[in-house]
């Protein structure tokens, strides 16, 4: 005879998406409260609702051993697939409806400036973190650096110019912190910095570069700016593996190469 | 309410098609702007079709649900996360992860100026 809690796993099991969907609503809602209860609605819903995804993916990676966090627990498989890629980019494109064109339009010179800027930027900050702690070889730092834009910059670089396993698995790292960082962090610094209309936020999405980043960042700070971040995140990483392995590296070479 | 999900999927696979394209192009082994061009894609013809009635709001309907599940999706985005990854990376993956993103936070307000009438904006590197 089978258990319970067998047969339970089992209709979990078999209707993965489905049970993801009934799992993050449960941390949606308990999200709500908490920012409505203990924040009074100071912190956005979304803010700790994605907080608490951070934590639980954390657990699931201890838990298992794995690295898709709670993904990798079998019942909660669905997680993964409802967080993918796919779903992920269905939804971003579907925030666009109803995108104000001449917005887009009026921040284009900005966007594009971002997007260099943002780019470099991370490059030139991770390249000299990398030489700080030692990694003053151009091959590591130019791949440190790619790590600092994106985590998929960082081993397309790395992979292209030759670096070790290692550095690669660094510059993975770096990229993975800035991701988790602009999603946790945006809400809090939104404010100071003037993130509250469609300009900025596509300047922000230039800058930050990290296409989950600024989905999540975005989407605790203020929904409405999602669209206009996104869609400028979302050149970060493909001008980020055009220019790192070649005119980055060959920058970086010239200036610390042997 | 098929129609609007399916002008949306449209948009998507077109722009990732066009993304991989791009990238083939320039030499990168990465979609270059995917999402992007089937967000402008989406922008236009959903205009385009309202200006001429042909998008009813039952198909509108279709479209707002997967923008409106936009949340949950980024909710269990961060629960796939490999976060033991980011941390076993060391003070050198947080430092250069945390200070790219220092920098970020700070350029937002100074090139969010750029193209505000009355500003000039100061000449960076590329145009």
């Amino acid at each position: 005879m089978t258990g319970i809690l067998d047969i339970l796993g089992s209709v979990l099991e078999r209707h993965g998406l489905v049970t993801a969907f009934a799992f993050v609503g449960l941390v949606v809602w308990i999200s709500y409260l908490v920012s409505d209860r203990l924040t009074r609605g100071r912190v956005h819903g979304s803010a700790i609702a994605i907080l608490i995804g951070l934590v639980l993916a954390g657990v699931g990676g201890v838990v298992t051993g794995g690295h898709r966090g709670l993904a990798d627990i079998e019942v909660l498989a669905g997680v993964g697939l409802l967080g993918g890629a796919m779903i992920r980019d269905l939804a971003i494109v579907a925030t666009a409806f109803g995108v104000d064109f001449a917005e887009i339009r009026r921040a284009g010179a900005g966007a594009v400036v971002s997007l260099v800027a943002g780019v470099l930027g991370s490059f030139a900050v991770g390249a000299g973190v990398a030489w700080v702690f030692g990694y003053t070889d151009p091959i590591s730092m130019t791949t440190i650096g790619a790590g600092a834009a994106t985590y998929i910059v960082g081993p397309v670089t790395g992979t292209a110019i030759g670096a070790t396993s290692d550095v690669v698995a660094l510059s993975i790292a770096a990229g993975l912190v800035k991701s988790m960082l602009v999603m946790t962090a945006t809400p809090f610094v939104a404010g100071r910095i003037g993130l509250d209309n469609p300009r900025a936020a596509m300047v922000y999405g230039g800058l930050m570069g990290t296409t989950s980043g600024v989905a999540g960042g975005l989407a605790a700070t203020d929904e409405r700016l999602v669209p206009y971040g996104a869609m400028t995140a979302t050149f970060y990483t493909g001008l980020g593996c055009l220019v790192g392995p070649s005119a980055v590296f060959v920058t970086i070479r010239a200036l610390f190469g042997a | 309410m098929i129609y609007g999900v399916a002008l949306l999927s449209g948009c998507l696979l077109a722009g990732a098609f066009l993304g991989d394209l791009l990238g083939d192009l320039i030499g990168v082994e990465a979609n270059v702007g995917g999402v992007g061009i089937a967000m402008l894609l989406l922008i236009l013809l959903s205009d385009r079709l309202r200006a001429r009635g042909r998008l009813n709001p039952t198909s509108q309907r279709g479209i707002v649900f997967w923008s409106s599940i936009y949340i949950p999706v980024v909710v269990a985005m961060a629960a796939k996360q490999d976060v033991l990854s980011a941390l076993q990376g060391g003070p050198a993956a947080l430092l250069a992860g945390t200070l790219a993103v220092a920098v970020g936070f700070l350029l937002v307000p100074l090139i969010s100026r750029i193209g505000r009438a009355g500003h000039a904006p100061d000449s960076g590197d590329e145009p």
